[in-house]
């Protein structure tokens, strides 16, 4: 265990954190504003993924990866919502639910469907297929842009929030949402805001991951679960919450699974740890949320009220 | 004597003082009304004596026994029952069930999986017998959806009823009634007069000097006044609270 | 003792179309025998099996308003248990079934100790995470197959008088077990027990003002309802003779919940027709395309938006 070791996986967590961080920040705004439970999340995810990975085979760029990655998850995003999902914002949980499950499985079939069954794998864009040197040492450059674009949207985010108009009926909906819609604020148009900003952030997030992870059918199922697990345990309808949850969440999992296993060895004989560990490792954040739910049920950051 | 006190009691939201360091006793056998202009806490303060909302400050005692951090269900237990200004019961249920509902916690666990409740003698005995006394016996097998706004309102009180409570704690019991349906409240809650202690929340004022021992009269919450009848009806304070500074003296 | 809790009426048409319905179910195999199509044996089990772990689910989702993402959890379970302890070489029914029953119960009261301090769309996320939990272990479980899963060579033994040996036989095991599920359940819905876990769907607030600690009740239940979807879970391994973390899956979450709420929530039998309809539906689907999810998954959106009380409300 060498410090650089630990290093990388520390930036390793938080670029993991990051890219949780894209997801959980649409999604908590559209739990805790709009209270509405919307698990096709995920397949904006897949989408945001899908559709970069294949314009940046197509052009080359990055840039028209990325433009096609966010507009092209927005424009789908919101056309989903407009058709399907606003006769779902009266409806209670389990409808929403149910009829967001129902999405989730129609477009991981159509995935399949357009790009075929088989994992689809995208490069890193040119001049990040290196590493960089951070302290002494070499991190692998494109998971630092990773980590530089996450915090970039952090403070973007951060600056919508707090210093405009928009951000300013976030903070209030959090806070009351029933308190903004009495006001006479467009309502509807806000809640289409809010989505099409969710959607948008996790078509970002797609592409984002698509160098580092395989690009396949259900790729947004097993993250989806991680990043209710951030919301959970950030405070649901925080923005705040999303973020510290999300760098929580990032590096416990990374960190944990290098070196849980490798504690457990030095406290246990060898085949149990070796049998134990890496189960421990994967569900260590699940253990950790429920440690939180057990001493705060609204999660560490929540909105205040 | 006091049956339930409180002392210190306050509550904040963000930036309203809904409770001021209030201090308030009911002592047994007793009627205590508690009167007062909208937005003076009044719910607040029944909310904080059931357990549903917590204070941020104060003791609440009952019977000698400090209640203030105790959960509503433990408060019910130890006999303390509140009826609802907004109409708080089980539409699914007929009222002859919702009754029962409110019988079955004071009558052992609810563990039980197989005799069905429907034949159990000692729910169903005490919950006709609170249906006869608020006058809706007739109405047992309706659904508790299908009965009229002054029908659901007896089935409120029934519900409060039915577990003998030694506090009765009922938040605008006349809300919403028309007249004949209100007399018809107020002559069964003094009936129920001295076998019940009631804390009665109300602004039907006719309903209040009725049945009241005491009241207790609360603005911007905080007790302005608080005693018979007769001297709040004369209190200047108390005009001056209702009718404002240009009407209170005459 | 009357044997029904409600009053019924053996003559009116929910009944008779229900006695029915049961009837069919019970003739499967023998009907299958005749066609020769044993294959008809197998997915009834299968749809059985479902139906079963869908009538536990019902008790927390219908009658007690819990929405729980994760109760594929228990069914993974309860199958996990047959493949564990026949890997190990114990191969008894009688000690499958009773370690199920232990396993899935505890496991879920804990989880619904956790649980249970939340509310609301919090329940929901929590219940899924749980159940994702519990895959991951079962992936990285190595020595059990991991993600490959488990072979198991021999159904449980439950004795020379029981042998579920042949299809036909585990069959008619399951049909017995979801009867008796389906009677304990319409007993227990109408018991003090149901009325407490119904009050608190009804009015959450109310329940507790009156004096019930309705978070206890609502444990048990959970618990209950855990361990009948393990019931499941074991049966369902006895079937395929196999066990994965696929049986964990929330895929299978949310189609039982499907099964509930098309069928019927808050019924006795709801469950179960939800059950048939929706395996069938998937499998004549899939007769016609590969792709039958491009079809399945809006019937599912269709379903939350219209299927305001199931099937078995249609009869009513």
């Amino acid at each position: 265990m060498t410090w650089e070791l630990a290093f990388l996986q520390a930036l390793n967590g938080l670029q993991y954190g990051l890219l949780l961080f894209l997801l959980a920040a649409g999604l908590t705004l559209v739990l805790g504003i709009m209270n509405f439970v919307n698990l096709a999340h995920a397949s904006l995810y897949m989408l945001g993924a899908y559709l970069g990975a294949s314009a940046f085979a197509g052009s080359g760029s990055f840039l028209i990866a990325g433009a096609a990655a966010v507009f092209g998850t927005l424009a789908i995003g919101l056309a989903v919502e407009r058709t399907t999902l606003l006769a779902f914002y009266a409806r209670d949980h389990l409808d929403q639910v149910l009829a967001t499950f129902g999405l989730l499985l129609f477009f991981n079939e159509l995935v399949r469907v357009i790009w075929g069954p088989q994992s689809m794998y995208m490069r890193p864009p040119d001049g990040f297929t290196g590493t960089v040197s951070l302290f002494g040492a070499l991190y692998p450059s494109y998971r630092f842009l990773v980590i530089v674009a996450g915090l970039a949207v952090a403070l973007g985010m951060y600056l919508l929030i707090h210093y405009t108009r928009i951000g300013m009926l976030i903070r209030a909906g959090a806070s009351n949402a029933r308190m903004v819609s009495v006001l006479g604020v467009n309502i509807r148009l806000l809640n289409t805001l809010l989505f099409g900003m969710g959607a948008a952030l996790a078509g970002l997030a797609g592409l984002m991951a698509a160098p580092i992870l395989a690009v396949q059918p259900g790729m947004g199922d097993n993250v989806l679960i991680v990043v209710l697990v951030v919301i959970v345990i950030g405070g649901i309808g925080s923005i705040r919450g999303a973020f510290f949850g999300a760098l929580i969440v990032g590096v416990v999992d990374t960190v944990g699974r290098t070196y849980l296993p490798l504690a457990l060895r030095q406290v246990a004989e060898r085949t149990i740890a070796d049998a134990a560990g890496p189960a421990l490792a994967s569900m260590l954040i699940f253990l950790f949320m429920a440690v939180v739910l057990a001493f705060r049920p609204q999660g560490l950051f929540p909105a205040r009220r | 004597m006091t049956l339930l006190s409180t002392r210190g009691l306050t509550k904040r939201f963000g930036g309203l003082l809904a409770s001021d360091a209030l201090d308030f006793e009911a002592r047994p056998g007793e009627v205590h009304a508690v009167i007062g202009p909208n937005g003076a806490g009044k719910t607040t303060l029944v909310n904080q004596l059931i357990g549903e909302l917590a204070p941020d400050a104060g003791v609440i005692e009952f019977e000698g026994r400090d209640i203030t951090r105790l959960p509503s269900w433990r408060r019910a237990l130890l006999g303390l029952s509140r009826s609802y200004q907004i109409t708080s019961i089980f539409p699914e249920f007929t009222a002859l069930e919702n009754v029962a509902l409110a019988a079955q916690a004071h009558r052992g666990h609810s563990f039980g999986a197989w005799r069905p409740a429907r034949q159990e003698e000692a729910l169903t005995r005490p919950a006709l017998q609170s249906l006869e006394e608020v006058g809706l016996a007739e109405r047992q097998g309706a659904l508790a959806a299908q009965l009229a706004h002054g029908e659901r309102r007896q089935l409120e009180i029934a519900m409060a009823l039915v577990s003998r409570p030694k506090l009765l704690l009922l938040d605008e019991p006349m809300a919403g009634m028309g007249r004949h349906e209100s007399e018809r409240l107020v002559k069964l809650l003094d009936r129920l007069k001295g076998r019940y202690t009631m804390v009665l929340v109300e602004h039907d004022m006719d309903a209040v000097f009725t049945l009241a021992d005491r009241i207790s009269v609360l603005v911007y919450g905080r007790c302005i006044a608080s005693g018979a009848p007769q001297e709040i009806r004369a209190s200047v304070e108390v005009r001056r609270a209702y009718l404002g500074e240009r009407y209170a003296a005459h | 003792m009357t044997w029904f809790p409600e009053p019924v009426s053996l003559r009116s048409p929910r009944a008779i179309a229900v006695m029915l319905f049961l009837l069919c179910l019970g003739l499967v195999p023998v009907v299958a025998a005749a066609l020769e199509q044993s294959f008809y044996v197998t997915l009834a089990a299968r749809i059985l099996i479902l139906g079963l772990a869908a009538c536990g689910l019902n008790l927390v989702l219908g009658y007690g308003g819990l929405v729980s993402f994760g109760h594929s959890l228990y069914v993974g379970l309860g199958a996990y248990v047959v493949g564990i302890l026949s890997f190990h070489g114990i191969g008894s029914g009688w000690v499958h079934l009773g370690a199920t029953i232990a396993l899935c119960g505890l496991v879920a009261f804990l989880t619904g100790l956790v649980c249970l301090r939340t509310s609301g769309m919090a329940f929901i996320m929590i219940t899924l995470a749980f159940a994702q939990m519990f895959f991951f272990l079962g992936v990285s479980l190595k020595q059990y197959g991991g993600d490959d899963g488990l072979q198991i060579a021999t159904r449980s033994d439950f004795g020379a008088w029981l042998s579920i040996e042949t299809n036909s036989a585990l069959y008619y095991l399951t049909f017995a077990l979801l009867l008796l599920t389906l009677y304990l359940s319409w007993r227990f819905v109408h018991a003090r027990f149901g009325r407490v876990l119904r009050g608190a769907k009804s009015n959450l607030q109310r329940m507790r003002v009156l004096g019930f600690p309705v978070a206890r009740y609502q444990v048990v239940a959970y618990a209950v309802s855990g361990a009948l979807c393990g019931i499941a879970g074991m049966l369902l391994a006895n079937l395929t003779r196999f066990v994965s973390p696929a049986y964990m899956s929330w895929t299978l979450s949310g189609e039982l919940i499907v099964m509930v709420m098309l069928g019927g929530m808050a019924t006795i039998v709801g469950p179960l027709l939800g059950a048939v309809v929706f395996v069938l539906l998937e499998t004549v689907l899939a007769a016609y395309t590969q792709h039958w999810m491009l079809v399945l998954g809006p019937i599912i959106v269709l379903i939350a938006r219209f299927a305001k009380r199931g099937l078995y409300g249609l009869l009513k």
